[in-house]
């Protein structure tokens, strides 16, 4: 589970509260740098720096429209997070599987042993 | 939730430190309880399906130690040891679990055990003692800032379809 602490890294991106903000309002739809500014109430050269790790992991996309440089999230980029978690609940959902054999077999001693109940 | 025999672990995120998961089991609590805190019998299921445990000590008594180590895919060693803090037998435990690769993020579990009509809920609440240790862990670039991220995740997994 250890990974190489590096901001070139999904996990990282999204451990920053403020990233996550970021990431929970562009999952909304695209929005300029502006709006990003107003919304977390930050100034905007710290959103920039936000945005700038975001878009080295791919979890933000840009484009030019206009005058307006626009932000919107790039889901693909967070699947390795989303893998985890699923890999988190399916090792307790396999664990559990196997426990289920254990108390069969405790129920069936149990039986066996005359002590209904 | 329907009666279960080879059910899927529920985990929800009920607040920012905490975890929780839910899975109910076709057999009386007192029995879910002796295969949680019995040695030979959780060495046979802790491992889930990736590698053996080689190491369960369970010393179930207030203050006592737990340590559980597996060898995962035949390769690499993870160790996870806590301390009892509170024993209700059939009941309730309440443990510390640290990750011994990560040895400051200490969080504290709360393992429940209710029975209706001989089927048993577990449930385990699994809580970051204070804010430093879940900080540390998110230095670290580790869970606890993917926990937070959860719910912005299931729209992204949902996105992925």
């Amino acid at each position: 589970m250890a990974r190489a602490a590096t901001t070139a890294d999904a996990f990282n991106a999204v451990a920053e509260p403020r990233r996550r903000q970021i990431l929970d309002v562009l999952a909304g739809g695209e929005r300029p740098v502006n709006d990003l500014v107003r919304l977390l109430g930050l100034a905007q050269p710290q959103v920039s720096k936000h945005l700038r790790v975001l878009r080295e992991v791919g979890a933000v996309d840009v484009r030019d429209k206009g005058r307006q440089r626009l932000y919107r999230l790039n889901g693909h980029a967070l699947k390795p997070i989303h893998d985890w978690v699923k890999t988190y609940e399916r090792s307790w959902s396999e664990r559990f599987d196997r426990l289920d054999v254990v108390l069969e077999e405790l129920k069936r001693k149990e039986e066996g042993d005359g002590s209904d109940e | 939730m329907a009666v279960t025999s080879s059910g899927t672990a529920t985990v929800t995120l009920p607040t920012d430190e905490q975890i929780l998961i839910t899975r109910e089991f076709d057999a009386p609590k007192h029995l879910v309880y002796k295969a949680w805190t019995t040695p030979e019998l959780v060495k046979r299921w802790w491992n889930a399906k990736r590698g053996e445990v080689t190491i369960a000590e369970i010393d179930l008594r207030v203050g006592g130690v737990w340590r559980y180590v597996m060898v995962a895919d035949g390769e690499f060693e993870v160790g996870f040891h806590g301390e009892y803090r509170e024993i209700v037998p059939n009941e309730r435990i309440v443990s510390t679990e640290v990750y011994e690769g990560m040895p400051e993020g200490e969080a504290v579990n709360t393992v429940t055990f209710t029975e209706v009509d001989g089927h048993t809920t577990l449930t385990i609440l699994v809580q970051h003692t204070s804010r430093e240790h879940r900080d540390a862990h998110i230095d670290s670039g580790m869970e606890a800032g993917m926990q937070d991220a959860m719910d912005l995740l299931e729209q992204v997994a949902i996105s992925l379809r």
